[in-house]
């Protein structure tokens, strides 16, 4: 998870890049959380312009999704699914889990930076419950001990890159 | 060459079906053995998955559930004659579970390539547009209708009606917009069908665009999904580059492209006139219909909004004829539904049977009871704005009506079984914070009565004051259902009130339980 710093030039790049797409606005949220790891605030006042909307409208969808960080996460991202199907498999302690574990609570990010937990409504892995996804790799059948086994991994893999 | 099937589907890869195919390659170019290693989709029996197979004259043999290390043993045993091994489950096509199957839609799903077209045109793949490539518009529209196909998203509106308005309405620019935002719990068919059969979706949105003359469409993703989202963007880069999309396809006079958008983590975006808000770049909160969408819909122009299982559906239909889909079924229910089996279940998956089984048979035939063993307490349809049933009423049928008539719905066909572990009353909670954090705003009753709602359950599950609280429940739950704009505030009480209903023991907690 290669995350830039702020670069105005760079979003602009990202912002014309993506603008003649109809309804140009989530797609270049999303380019521009990929690249800098969430929606910089200095990022809202180009978007606005570029297709021709407020400040105040653009603020209102960067907050209106669930997906749109305001801030940047950790390293990893953990995204604990909280839905019914991985509830009836014990979601919710696992959750409680992970937090104590790691001294996080959902929409935090762990005191070392490594680790940012968020909730998740349902990832599809519903018949293998509980279900997680670290960065873009998605588990199922998770507990404490397989979370930290692949954090592990992707430290690890981190640290050779 | 031996050819072997590992799946690349999001739930086999979450039970390491990635290091099994790593494994396997890398132990068959050690051994030089002349195999070719083939991702396909899954078949949808996950308790199974990794369920690698091997392609044998006698057909293809199934293996699972494969971890890395089970490789070596594999090999050595005969992997690729289909030799014996305790992970040996025979044909696949012979698993009673699948056997007893009637798929349709899901027919290639599992089996194919997902990313080959050669593959997808092998097991029947555009034979439905070749034919409705020879019909006009409106005989392809009534094809649909005759069939009985109706959405499968949830509100089950047959789709050759909302077709033939699209039909007739006049504009310079039409669309279709497929809902691939299935984001209720316990429902992951969408996903499968993007991630193990995307051209299946094409041909469906290319065929839905001849009937009605819509010249675009728009595919909408959750995020949740990103293996689903590249899978199925590959698909249409693919389909573009062999003449499936663009200009003249299959020879003819018509064109066709499909643009890829993914959402942002907002389950309202699911609902039609949200999503259509989402793609035109704006916060997804709800519209008021009247204007229809299939008149007033996407950049104000007429539009199909089809959930992703009922256009994958249509090719079927084109190639197959009406009435091979509509001989399925029961009343009003015509053709087949994908039922998702999940949560506390020994044997989860996709089961697609006509419509008319029972829950009884899907919960205990298919799915062999709880994961845990415990006995089964409720059962979940629908999605989280779905009812909550209790073991006693599994006698009712998969249909529409049939579960509206025990204030109940069908929807996407998720089936979310909980034992007897559940409490009844903190799922009603959840469903009102559910509400609440989703609510797109715009109706009071959806956001405020679902964040009272959550308040109200707070204090019964303290035992506070519990009839008067009890009451004032059912008293809210009337508003949000009567006066909510759309499914999300009017629906939420179904989770809420069926508990109530079903399993009211948990909602009459003694007053010490005030200090937990």
């Amino acid at each position: 998870m290669g995350v830039m710093p702020w670069s105005a030039a760079r979003a602009a790049e990202l912002i014309e890049q993506h603008r003649p797409q109809a309804g140009a606005c989530l797609p270049i949220l999303h380019a521009l959380q990929e690249e800098f790891g969430h929606v910089p605030a200095e990022a809202v006042p180009l978007v606005a312009q570029a297709l021709n909307l407020s400040r105040a409208e653009v603020h209102g969808v960067v907050s209106f999704y669930h997906d749109f960080r305001k801030t940047a996460p950790g390293r990893h991202v953990l995204k604990l699914c909280r839905a019914e199907a991985c509830q009836a498999m014990g979601a919710d302690a696992l959750a409680a889990q992970v937090k104590a574990r790691f001294g996080v609570d959902f929409h935090d990010t762990s005191a070392d930076g490594k680790l940012t937990l968020e909730p998740v409504f349902c990832l599809g892995n519903c018949a293998c419950g509980p279900a997680a996804m670290l960065d873009e790799r998605i588990l199922g059948r998770v507990d404490l001990t397989k979370v930290e086994f692949h954090l592990a991994r992707h430290l690890a893999d981190e640290r050779q890159s | 060459m031996t050819r072997l099937f590992v799946p690349i589907d999001s739930t086999a890869l979450s039970l390491d079906a990635e290091e099994v195919a790593e494994a396997l390659a890398l132990a068959l170019k050690r051994q030089g053995a002349k195999a070719e290693i083939v991702r396909n989709g899954s078949r949808g029996l996950f308790w199974l998955e990794p369920l690698i197979e091997v392609e044998t004259p006698a057909g293809r043999v199934g293996y699972g559930p494969v971890t890395p290390d089970d490789v070596p043993g594999l090999l050595a045993a005969g992997l690729l004659e289909g030799g014996e091994h305790k992970l040996r489950l025979g044909l696949v096509e012979e698993i009673p579970w699948l056997k007893r199957q009637q798929r349709l839609t899901f027919a290639r799903c599992g089996i194919i390539d997902p990313l080959s077209l050669e593959d997808y045109e092998a097991h029947g793949g555009y034979r439905g547009l070749a034919k409705a490539l020879t019909l006009e518009p409106a005989a392809i529209v009534d094809t649909v209708t005759a069939s009985g196909l109706r959405g499968r998203g949830g509100a089950g509106f047959p789709t050759g009606i909302k077709w033939k308005t699209v039909l007739g309405a006049q504009a310079d620019q039409k669309y279709i917009v497929c809902n691939a935002d299935e984001g209720d719990s316990g429902t992951f068919a969408d996903r499968m069908l993007l991630e193990g059969d995307p051209y299946g979706l094409i041909e469906g949105m290319t065929i839905a665009g001849l009937a009605v003359g819509a010249t675009r469409g728009f595919v909408y993703i959750r995020s949740e999904y990103p293996h689903a989202f590249r899978t199925f963007k590959r698909a249409v880069a693919n389909a573009r580059d062999e003449g499936r999309l663009g200009t003249k396809i299959l020879g003819s006079d018509f064109s066709f492209d499909i643009e890829v958008r993914l959402g942002a983590g907002a389950y309202i975006c699911g609902e039609e006139t949200s999503l259509l808000e989402s793609l035109e770049g704006k916060r997804g909160v709800i519209r008021f219909k009247p204007p229809l969408p299939a008149l007033q819909g996407l950049f104000g122009k007429p539009t199909v909004v089809n959930n992703l299982v009922t256009l994958s559906t249509v090719p079927f239909i084109l190639a197959e004829g009406a009435e091979a889909y509509r001989d399925f079924g029961m009343g009003r229910s015509r053709g087949t539904l994908p039922v998702q089996l999940a949560g506390n279940v020994k044997r989860g998956g996709l089961v697609e049977l006509a419509f008319g089984v029972t829950l009884d048979t899907l919960i205990n035939d298919f799915g062999g009871g709880t994961a845990s063993g415990r006995p089964l307490r409720a059962v979940q349809i629908g999605g989280p704005l779905g009812a909550y049933f209790p073991a006693s009423l599994l006698d009712l049928p998969m249909d529409y009506e049939a579960l509206a008539a025990k204030r109940g719905m069908l929807g996407h066909g998720g089936m979310v079984l909980f034992d007897d572990g559940v409490d009844l009353a903190r799922q009603a909670r959840f469903a009102m914070e559910f509400c609440a954090v989703e609510s797109c705003g715009k109706c009071t009753p959806c956001r405020i009565g679902s964040t009272r709602g959550v308040e109200i359950m707070d204090r019964i599950i303290a035992g506070r004051d519990v009839e008067a609280q009890t009451a004032l429940l059912r008293d809210l739950c009337e508003v949000m259902t009567d006066g909510s704009l759309c499914a999300l505030g009017g629906l939420t009480p179904l989770p809420v009130l069926s508990a109530l209903e079903h399993f009211p023991e948990d909602f009459k907690r003694p007053v010490a339980a005030a200090a937990e």
